[in-house]
Formats: C-alpha cells, sequence, structure tokens
C-alpha cells in the first residue's frame, strides 16, 4: 500500500494538469504523449533524460536523509552552489595534478564544502534550536552571493562578459558515455556521475540501514525522546545528519563541473534543490524511491521542450504545475487517506475471506 | 444542579467511563476522587463539552441539555479550569480573560470595560490579580486566579475544577479554600477534582469517588473519613498476589542520597516556593530484592527513575547516585546502560519504543552500537535476528513477527518487547517504572512472573507503580512518594491499602 | 558617507522596501495564527502575474489590483486547505506553491499572450507607482490596531500561541487560521502586483527574484512584530538601494571599497544571527508550523 500512494498521487496530479491543458484548449493526450514519449527516444531523449535525473539524485537523497533525521533541509540549493563551486576552484588550482589524484580530490571538495555548508545550520539548530528551514533558506542567498562574488572577482577569464570562472584543468574531467560507447553521441552531456548518483543510492541505502550510525540517525527522526533514552546524542546526530545531506547535495558539483560545463557557472542550477525535495517526498525517502522519482522529473523537464515547440498553447511551465501538483498530493496524503483506506480494507477482507 | 446519567466515553480501546451516574447539588462544594485514570477528569470534560460522550444524558438544572463543545456548556453557565492552564503566556490578564467573550465592537477591543469588570469580580470573590499583567510572570496561585476569573467573567454558575490544589503551597491552598467558601455563599456550585482526601474533608460537602472508570461510593463528607475513602479509592483487596520466595538480598546496589531535581521550569518572578519535584529523597536497594515506591502519579516518581537512568539534565540534579558504589555522576545513559543498569520508562509510546520501526530494530536499542550487535561499524542482522527470535519467544511476545512495526503490537506485547530487551542485557541494577500499565492480566502476571525470576538472580529492582495491588505484591520492601519526599515505608507484607492510600495522598 | 544618504538613496529604498512591507505584513498574519508561510515568494509572484494581465485585458491598474489580490486568495487558500485541513507540513505545502508559482505564470501568459512568459508591457497611465507605496507604509499601524487592538487580533495570537486555550475558549482554530492564510495571500499579492503594475510596467518569469523570501527574514528579524518587521524591511530595502546604486563597490568612509555581494549578505547573516538569539530573543509564535488536532 505504501508503494501504490506516490503512484496515485502522479496520476491524480496528471489529471489535474490535464485539466489546466483542457482549459486553454489543448489536447491532454497529445500534450502527455509528447512530453513522456520525447524523453524515452534513443540517443537524445534517454541521454538528456538520465543526465538531468542524475543531480535530481543527489538532491534528493539529500533531502531524504534529512528528512529521515526528522530534519527539512531546503538549503540543498545553495549547499550545491558552494559545492560546486569549490570544485571548480580545486579544478583550477591544483590543475596541474594528474587525473588519477585530481578527479577524486575534486569530488571530495565537493562533498566536502556541502557538508560544510550543510552543518553550519545543523550546528544552530543542535546549538540554540533555531529553526532549520530559514537558516537554510538564508543559507541558499549568501551561497549564491558568495559564489558570485568569487567568480566574479578572482575566478573569471579576463575579458569574459559571461559571469562564469576559468575552465578547469583537462585532467578533472570525467568521460562522458559518448567516449565509452561506440555510437552514442558525445555531444550528450551523460557523463559518470550518474553511475556515482547510482553508487551514491547503494552507499546511503546500507548507511541508513546496516550501519549503526544510520540506525541512530533513523531512530533520532523518529522519535528523539526515545533515541535519548536509547544513548543517542540527539544534538551530534542532528549536526552529522545535516552535513551528510549538506555532501550529498553537494555531489552536484562533480556532475555539473567536472563532467558537464567544466566550469563554474553562475546560475547553473534549474531549481535542483528544490525539486530535490519533490523527490524525496514522491520517493518516499528511499533511495530506490528517489531514483526512480529522479527519472520521472527528469523526464518532466526533458519532455517539456517538445511540448513547448509542438503543442500550440502548452509551455514547457506544465512541467513545474506538474511537479507542483505532485508535491502538494503527497503532502496531503490525508486527501486521500479515506478513499485508499477503504479500498484496503476491502482488499484485506477479501483477503481473509477468499 | 448537574448530573451525570449513564455516561460512557471510550478513547481507542480504553472505556475511560463506565455507564457512570454523578449528581452534584447546587450550592455545594462537591469533590470527585479517585486514582489516577479513575475517569474523573474525562467525565468532567464531558460535562464541560471537551469531549462528546458515546452514551449517556448530562442534566443542567433538571433539564437535559446537549452539549457538544465548550461554548454550549459556557452558555449554561458552567465554567471549567483545567489541570494544565489554558492560559496564553505572552497576553495580558485582561486578554486572556476576554479571549472569546470580547467586550467592545468588532472594530474596537475594550480592555478597559473588561479590566473595570474584572476588578470588580476580583473584589467580589477575592481574587486579586492585576489585570494588565501579562500571564507569564505571575506565579502559579495567581495564575489559576485568571482561570477562574475566566469562568467568573462569562457568569458561571457551576465551576469544575481539576486538580486546583495540586500546584499550590500550603498557604495558598488555605486562600484558596477561602475563596471557595466565598463562591459557595454567592450561590455557586463547585466541582474540585482531586486525589487529596485531606482537602476534601476540609472543603467539600459531598464526594463521589471514582475508581477504573466507575463509581464506587457517593457519601456526604460529614459522614465519612479519610480512611474509608482511601479504601473506595484504591480497592479494598489485593486482587494479584504473587507467588514469590522470600528475598535474599546481597549487597547494596544502588545507593540514593539527598536526591533532588528541580522542575527546570521558571516560576513567576519573585516568589518564593519550592519548584523541586523530587525534594531530599534517600534509600538504597540491595541486590536481589525489590524495593517498590507507591504513590499517585506526578509525585516526583518518573523524576527519580530518569534521574538515575541518566536522562535528566545534570544541571536540575543534586545529591547523589552511587551503584555498587560508584558514583553515577558524570555518566550519560548510554554509559549508565554499560554499567550494568536497565531501564524500563514508564511511557512506552514516547520513551521506549520506535513505534514506527520493526521489532528487530527496537530490541537493539540501547545495545545498538557494540559487539555482538554491531561489531565496527556494520549491524549485524543475523545476530540482530537470533536476538529478537529468543526475545519473542522467551517473554511471549505475539505476534511474533520481528518484521512487525512496533506499532502493530497490542500494549501488552509491547511492554513484554521492552523487557526483554532490557533483561537481555543482563542487568544489575532494573529500573522499572508502570510496568503494567495498558496491559491485559495474562501479560501481568507473565511480567510478574519475569521481576521476579530476575529478582532471583540477583538483580536489584527499583519499582515504581501506581497500581496499589501490584507495587504491594511484588516489593520485598515498600516505600511511599508523595510531593518529590518519602513519605514513609511500609512493610508490603503485612500493611494495609487503605494505610497505604492515605500515606499516597498526604494524610498521615 | 554623505553620498550614502542621498535623497535619491532614501526614494530608491522607500520603493524598494514597499513589496517587502506588504509580503511581510502579509505572513505576519499567517505566522501569528500559527501557520509557517514560505510561499510568500509564490502569493507574490501570483498577484503580480494577475496585476498585469488583467491591467491589460480591462485597461485598468484598480481593477488589476483587485485582480491581483482574488489570485493572493486564491494560492493561499489551496495552502490553506493543504495545510489546515489535510494536515499537510506547511514547509513543504509552501514549496509547492512556490514551485507552482515558477510555471503557473508562464502557461498562463502562453495562452493568453502567447509570449513566453511576460505580459504586454503596460503604457505609463496604466500604472500606480504610488498607491502601494502608500498602501504598505499605511497597513503598518492598521496591522498593528488589529493584531493589538481587536477582537480578531487577540484571537488570531491566541490561536498562534495556544491553540488548545483558545479551542477551550470556544474560538474556531481552524477558521481564524485561515484568515490568516488568507490575509497573507493578499498582502503579499499587492505587494507583487506593485513590482509588475507599479514597477516595471510587466510581469516577466520569476520578478520576484527572492523577495518573498526576504520578506520572510524580515518578519523573522522583526521578531513577528509589526513596526520592527517594517524597521527591518526598510533595512533590508536599504541594502538593496545601496548595492544598486554603488554599482558594484561599496567605499566606506575609510576608503575600503566592499563587493556588493557582501552587502547583499548581510541581511540574510543578520536573520540567523536573530534566529539563534544573540540580538534580543526572537521568539516565534509557539505554535509555529504545528497542525491543531481536537481529541474529541
Amino acid at each position: 500500500m505504501k508503494l501504490l500512494f506516490p503512484l496515485v498521487a502522479v496520476a491524480a496530479a496528471f489529471v489535474v494538469g490535464g485539466v489546466f491543458v483542457l482549459l486553454i484548449g489543448d489536447d491532454p493526450i497529445e500534450t502527455y504523449r509528447l512530453l513522456i514519449g520525447s524523453a524515452l527516444w534513443w540517443p537524445d531523449g534517454i541521454g538528456y533524460t538520465l543526465f538531468l535525473a542524475t543531480p535530481l539524485i543527489f538532491t534528493g537523497l539529500a533531502v531524504s536523509v534529512a528528512f529521515r533525521a526528522g530534519l527539512l533541509n531546503i538549503g540543498a540549493e545553495g549547499q550545491l552552489y558552494v559545492a560546486a563551486f569549490a570544485t571548480a576552484w580545486t579544478g583550477i588550482v591544483f590543475g596541474h595534478l594528474p587525473a588519477a589524484v585530481l578527479v577524486p580530490l575534486c569530488c571530495v571538495a565537493a562533498v566536502g564544502a556541502g557538508a560544510i555548508w550543510g552543518a553550519i545550520p545543523g550546528l544552530l539548530k543542535a546549538r540554540f534550536g533555531s529553526h532549520e528551514v530559514i537558516n537554510t533558506i538564508m543559507m541558499n542567498f549568501i551561497a549564491v552571493a558568495l559564489a558570485s562574488y568569487f567568480t566574479q572577482y578572482h575566478y573569471r577569464v579576463p575579458g569574459d562578459a559571461i559571469m562564469q570562472t576559468a575552465p578547469i584543468s583537462a585532467n578533472a574531467y570525467l568521460p562522458r558515455l559518448g567516449q565509452a560507447m561506440p555510437g552514442f553521441p558525445e555531444r550528450i552531456p551523460l557523463n559518470a556521475s550518474f553511475v556515482l548518483a547510482l553508487l551514491a543510492c547503494g552507499a546511503v541505502y546500507v548507511f541508513l540501514w546496516r550501519t549503526k550510525w544510520g540506525y541512530e540517525l533513523r531512530a533520532m527522526g523518529s522519535n528523539p525522546t526515545a533515541a535519548e533514552y536509547g544513548g543517542i546524542s540527539v544534538r551530534r546526530q542532528i549536526v552529522l545528519a545535516m552535513a551528510i545531506s549538506g555532501g550529498l547535495a553537494g555531489m552536484v558539483g562533480i556532475n555539473e563541473v567536472l563532467g558537464y560545463r567544466h566550469r563554474y557557472y553562475d546560475g547553473f542550477s534549474d531549481n535542483y534543490g528544490f525539486t530535490g525535495i519533490a523527490v524525496a517526498l514522491l520517493g518516499r525517502n528511499h533511495p530506490v524511491g528517489v531514483i526512480l522519482a529522479a527519472l520521472l522529473f527528469a523526464i518532466l523537464t526533458r519532455g517539456g521542450i517538445p511540448v513547448d515547440a509542438f503543442t500550440q498553447h502548452v509551455t514547457k511551465d506544465i512541467v513545474q504545475i506538474l511537479q507542483a501538483t505532485i508535491i502538494l498530493f503527497v503532502a496531503a496524503e490525508a486527501f486521500f487517506r479515506t478513499p485508499l483506506t477503504r479500498l484496503r480494507e476491502g482488499l484485506r477482507r477479501g483477503r481473509l475471506n477468499g | 444542579m448537574l448530573e451525570l446519567r449513564n455516561i460512557t466515553k471510550r478513547f481507542g480501546g480504553v472505556l475511560a467511563n463506565d455507564h457512570i451516574n454523578i449528581t452534584v447539588e447546587p450550592g455545594t462544594i462537591h469533590a470527585i476522587v479517585g486514582e489516577n485514570g479513575a475517569g474523573k477528569s474525562t467525565a468532567m470534560r464531558v460535562a464541560y463539552g471537551f469531549y462528546s460522550a458515546d452514551s449517556g444524558e448530562i442534566l443542567i438544572d433538571g433539564q437535559a441539555r446537549a452539549i457538544n463543545r465548550p461554548h454550549d456548556a459556557i452558555a449554561l453557565g458552567v465554567g471549567m479550569v483545567h489541570q494544565h492552564f489554558m492560559l496564553v503566556d505572552t497576553m495580558s490578564v485582561a486578554e486572556n480573560i476576554v479571549l472569546g467573550a470580547e467586550s467592545g465592537t468588532p472594530f474596537a477591543l475594550d480592555l478597559d470595560a473588561a479590566a473595570a469588570r474584572i476588578r470588580s469580580l476580583s473584589d467580589e470573590f477575592t481574587l486579586s490579580v492585576d489585570p494588565h499583567a501579562l500571564v507569564e510572570q505571575l506565579s502559579v496561585g495567581q495564575q489559576q486566579r485568571v482561570e477562574l476569573l475566566k469562568a467568573l467573567y462569562r457568569n458561571a454558575r457551576l465551576l469544575i475544577l481539576d486538580e486546583p490544589t495540586a500546584v499550590l503551597t500550603p498557604r495558598e491552598v488555605d486562600e484558596f479554600f477561602a475563596i471557595l467558601r466565598g463562591m459557595r455563599a454567592q450561590g455557586k456550585t463547585i466541582i474540585i477534582i482531586t486525589h487529596k482526601l485531606a482537602e476534601v474533608l476540609a472543603i467539600s460537602d459531598a464526594v463521589t469517588v471514582m475508581r477504573d472508570g466507575k463509581v464506587v461510593g457517593r457519601v456526604n463528607t460529614q459522614d465519612t473519613s479519610a480512611a474509608e475513602l482511601a479504601r473506595l479509592m484504591v480497592g479494598r483487596d489485593v486482587l494479584l498476589r504473587v507467588e514469590k520466595a522470600v528475598a535474599k538480598p546481597g549487597a547494596v546496589a544502588l545507593k540514593v542520597t539527598n536526591l533532588s531535581v528541580g522542575s527546570g521550569v521558571k516560576v513567576g518572578s519573585g516568589f518564593s516556593r519550592t519548584s523541586r519535584i523530587l525534594d531530599g529523597v534517600s534509600f538504597d536497594v540491595r541486590a536481589g530484592e525489590i524495593v517498590g515506591i507507591a504513590g499517585v502519579e506526578g509525585n516526583g516518581q518518573r523524576e527519580l527513575i530518569e534521574a538515575i537512568a541518566g536522562l535528566v539534565d545534570p544541571a536540575r540534579i543534586s545529591g547523589d547516585v552511587t551503584f555498587e558504589g560508584q558514583s553515577l555522576a558524570g555518566l550519560d545513559a548510554r554509559a549508565r546502560r554499560e554499567r550494568g543498569i536497565a531501564h524500563i520508562p514508564e511511557d512506552r509510546h514516547r520513551r521506549g519504543l520506535l513505534l514506527e520501526f520493526t521489532l528487530d530494530e527496537n530490541v537493539i536499542l540501547g545495545v545498538h552500537y557494540r559487539p555482538p550487535v554491531t561489531s565496527g561499524v556494520f549491524i549485524d542482522d543475523k545476530e540482530v535476528r537470533r536476538r529478537t527470535v529468543d526475545i519473542l519467544q522467551r517473554f511471549d511476545v505475539r505476534p511474533p513477527d520481528p518484521e512487525l512495526p512496533a506499532r502493530a503490537l497490542s500494549g501488552g506485547n509491547q511492554q513484554k518487547l521492552m523487557i526483554g530487551r532490557e533483561f537481555e542485557l543482563r542487568p544489575r541494577l532494573l529500573l522499572v517504572a508502570q510496568p503494567t500499565r495498558g496491559v491485559d492480566i495474562g501479560a501481568i502476571e507473565f511480567i510478574h512472573r519475569k521481576l521476579v525470576a530476575l529478582r532471583d538472580e540477583g538483580c536489584a529492582v527499583l519499582l515504581v507503580s501506581a497500581e496499589l495491588d501490584e507495587v504491594m505484591s511484588l516489593s520485598d520492601r515498600l516505600l511511599v512518594i508523595h510531593k518529590g519526599r518519602i513519605a514513609g515505608e511500609v512493610d508490603p507484607a503485612v500493611a494495609k491499602a487503605g494505610d497505604i492510600g492515605l500515606l499516597m495522598t498526604g494524610g498521615h | 558617507m554623505a553620498e550614502l544618504f542621498t535623497i535619491s538613496l532614501i526614494w530608491s529604498t522607500i520603493r524598494l522596501s514597499t513589496p517587502l512591507i506588504l509580503a511581510a505584513l502579509g505572513g505576519l498574519f499567517s505566522e501569528r495564527s500559527g501557520v509557517i508561510n514560505i510561499a510568500l515568494e509564490g502569493m507574490m509572484l501570483a498577484g503580480a502575474f494577475t496585476g498585469a494581465a488583467v491591467t491589460y485585458a480591462t485597461g485598468s491598474p484598480w481593477i488589476g489590483l483587485l485582480a491581483a489580490i482574488a489570485a493572493g486568495v486564491c494560492i493561499a487558500l489551496i495552502h490553506a486547505v493543504a495545510s489546515i485541513r489535510y494536515k499537510a507540513d506547511q514547509v513543504v505545502v509552501g514549496t509547492a506553491i512556490n514551485i507552482l508559482m515558477l510555471g503557473l505564470p508562464g502557461f498562463l501568459s502562453g495562452a493568453f499572450f502567447l509570449s513566453s512568459g511576460s505580459t504586454p508591457q503596460l503604457p505609463i497611465e496604466q500604472l500606480i507607482p504610488r498607491a502601494p507605496i502608500v498602501m504598505a507604509f499605511a497597513f503598518v499601524p492598521l496591522t498593528w490596531y488589529v493584531l493589538y487592538r481587536t477582537p480578531f487580533g487577540l484571537r488570531l495570537r491566541a490561536v498562534g500561541e495556544n491553540p488548545e486555550a483558545a479551542d477551550a475558549a470556544g474560538i474556531d482554530v481552524a477558521k481564524m487560521r485561515y484568515s490568516g492564510v488568507l490575509l497573507s495571500g493578499a498582502l503579499a499579492a499587492i505587494g507583487g502586483a506593485y513590482l509588475s503594475i507599479g514597477q516595471a510596467s510587466l510581469f516577466t518569469r520569476n520578478m520576484t527574484s527572492g523577495r518573498g523570501f526576504i520578506a520572510l527574514a524580515a518578519l523573522i528579524f522583526g521578531k513577528w512584530r509589526p513596526v520592527e518587521t517594517l524597521l527591518a524591511c526598510l533595512f533590508f530595502g536599504f541594502t538593496e538601494a545601496v548595492t544598486i546604486q554603488m554599482q558594484g563597490v561599496v567605499t566606506l568612509p575609510s576608503g575600503e571599497a566592499i563587493p556588493v555581494h557582501f552587502i547583499q549578505m548581510v541581511p540574510y547573516v543578520l536573520t540567523m544571527v536573530v534566529l539563534a538569539g544573540f540580538i534580543g530573543h526572537s521568539r516565534p509564535p509557539r505554535a509555529l508550523g504545528r497542525a491543531y488536532e481536537k481529541e474529541r
């Protein structure tokens, strides 16, 4: 039953979206066919979809881990900006190092910067009790301003009008799928980070459900009073959870800088942090769910472009409308509880009698 | 004036009120007594409309009335002062009093008119309080007066007071009684919910006694005595007798010396009142004996247990606790558990269990980080499962499915699970509070047997229970706690329930 | 130092604070009743878009303003129903609304104006550059009065501090919270409408660019009180005016040049500091963020 609910929410959201499309005079079926179908074309559809899913997996994992600890990390956006900048900085400043050293070093920079940026609101909550929602939102703005500053004043290529840093050393590039698989175009930026994202999912799963630290984190999220009784330090868990969450969000920098643009580009994030919240919610805060939800949102984002081009009135904004509706339906699950409970009771009775 | 006829109220599986009948004459002070969980507050909340009864009638002035919300009760002249004050701390006295019954127009709140009326009510009933003071700055006694004024402001003719003297000092209690007598003289009817028999005898005209959701007696105060009331309250005989051999106590395991726990909550400024929940408690527990602490809930038992378990902020604690000769000061809950002190908390849902987690995951709470459950970083799932299956079997937890969420178990089985978990530690000191609360009869016997068996293995057991039968039959030595202090020690083998009941409620 | 306080800078501050004040006052009503509102951003966008679109359609900015308020209320209604009736997590609901308003205006303008997210430009006669400013500053004392001197305000505050006590006093907690949230939608929408039909003369995609969050920060900085919130908004507006005026670098009297980015960060850092309890005690309404469950 737990698995059924996200599907119901998504289906309901599509119905609502369909109503919107109808209201402006277009055909919902056709719109959805374009929206979803185009994401599955080979090679561009699937390639870009997987590429777009990569940052969403990272932020989805980040928000999930925080949720599991009972915390709301709205700051994934800021964490990934700081991390991306740190990655670029490392790739520039240490560019002379060989790839075998530089790539891991850049990855460490990404995770570390994100972790620190996440730990700060965590510390504020643990020590002063100030709510992480506001603090993480503030940190988002500070992050963007800081990264912007460093880019503009220290790391821009002189004469470059675009707000971006100098390119990182080629030693830090991550290989694209096109380089490994003949027949797959290299222009599609799907790169090794995607594999990293899947590995991260596995790591998060193992961490949360197989290690003692993950147990403590989840226990605290479920019932801090009982966790305290079990000898778990609630304060330490808060900081740890926020740091891990930030570190995961930071891995977006690896995809963006090492795998795609090879530099820090001001404003590169297409709301990955906020969409991560939706991904975590829809994926029920579980790594497998996160992958599926990230794919769904990536499909929607990718599909938005042909929808924009090929329908008469519908723009790619339908994607945000769908996203928002999905979040609302998942969050307000009480809305579905009565009909779903009746369904479940009916099924259960049927099974007992049959 | 007020009559509850055949009122029944159920919460989930618990029958809080079982066809109760209560009659209160107008112009009297009527006391409703009973132990915690007897159903007194529930019955009155039904009368006030805070809860709706499942069946039965409420009659005001002889006429059956529909009271579905507090609004209805207020309109009929019924006012209630709850045990936990319903006040908005950051607002003033006047603002709190007029909330919901504001004077003036919708566009202008007339606090001055309200203040004037409050002052006149204050004078009439000697409830002096400054209408413009902020509630958070008031003492508890003053806050109570605000609550009374709230009811009087709305022209209440019947006032229901839930445990009004629980938070007052003796001097404040005397002032409070004077106020009540004044109100009675003015024709008000007053119902007091309390468990303090001495006060009942001092102030009330008639008493209704409740126990386990039923009314077990109604008498005129002048015709009864504290002893009789105590007996009605706690039950005549001990219902359960546990088969146990005579204890063979060994060395002193736990030694508590002058232990005090502060409330940790700021009481109003400029007001001298002891804010200690536990006040200078001393006793010891030897290996192989069960020391019971009897008392009405809220007299410091929980803080006592939690302080020894390491769950209270050390800043609030003064006094000494030593275990096996070594002081526990500075050790956190984890360290104490490692020393061999196990803890079964009174609130299994909030403190003791992770309801959303599986039984497997609950069994390892507290030992999840060390061998044999975890070696290094990874939790050994096989070992966890082995442990869980073993505990489920030995403690008769049903259904014995390690993958079920703890939420799915009945209260009794949850309790057995917790007990099994703590016993698995092979503790040398067991702190256990309310071990059979909300547990069915079969499980109660099982749990009692297990506790005695643990004692026989040489463990020291400190048992806190509000169930007099239980604590009398299980304990080898019995202490009674009242208002944070040890009121006395009795020999459970020979003591009478009525006498213990008296100690528990502050009598002699 | 004299350059810092020119008339144009003061005027700039007033214009930049106006949307913040309106949105922050809206947030005040919502949060004082106990409902966290991080969707001020989305509500502002609703007002901005609707104001511009309807003004274009009808030629009258006043009708546009009314329509903007209606739009804000509608969006707030979604927030209210999800948070109050279905007890969804208020922060998540707020986030959803913000995401919704990233797309909905664009969607609608694509349909009605065949544009990529902007509304058509409005002629100068159809703008209301001054009225919202007057409204913003007038609403501050009005809010103070409503909050502290009317029964409605008393009940609203009670519901946000101690809903059980309010319930016991016979007040409909849900209804009060609905009022708070809907008011926040209306006020934030006016703030948004000012941006489009008061200043820019059109709506562009995501034109609020974070102002809703700054308003929220100002509300916290202002300890959820009307006058302090006004001062906070003025302060934040001032920092924004300075960053624009100084074009990249702020020269302190001592001669040092600080890049504008650091001035931009000041409001955010200060809010975090205040929230941690360092500058006076910023205590939110006690029941903020918690859905009210009655045990019947």
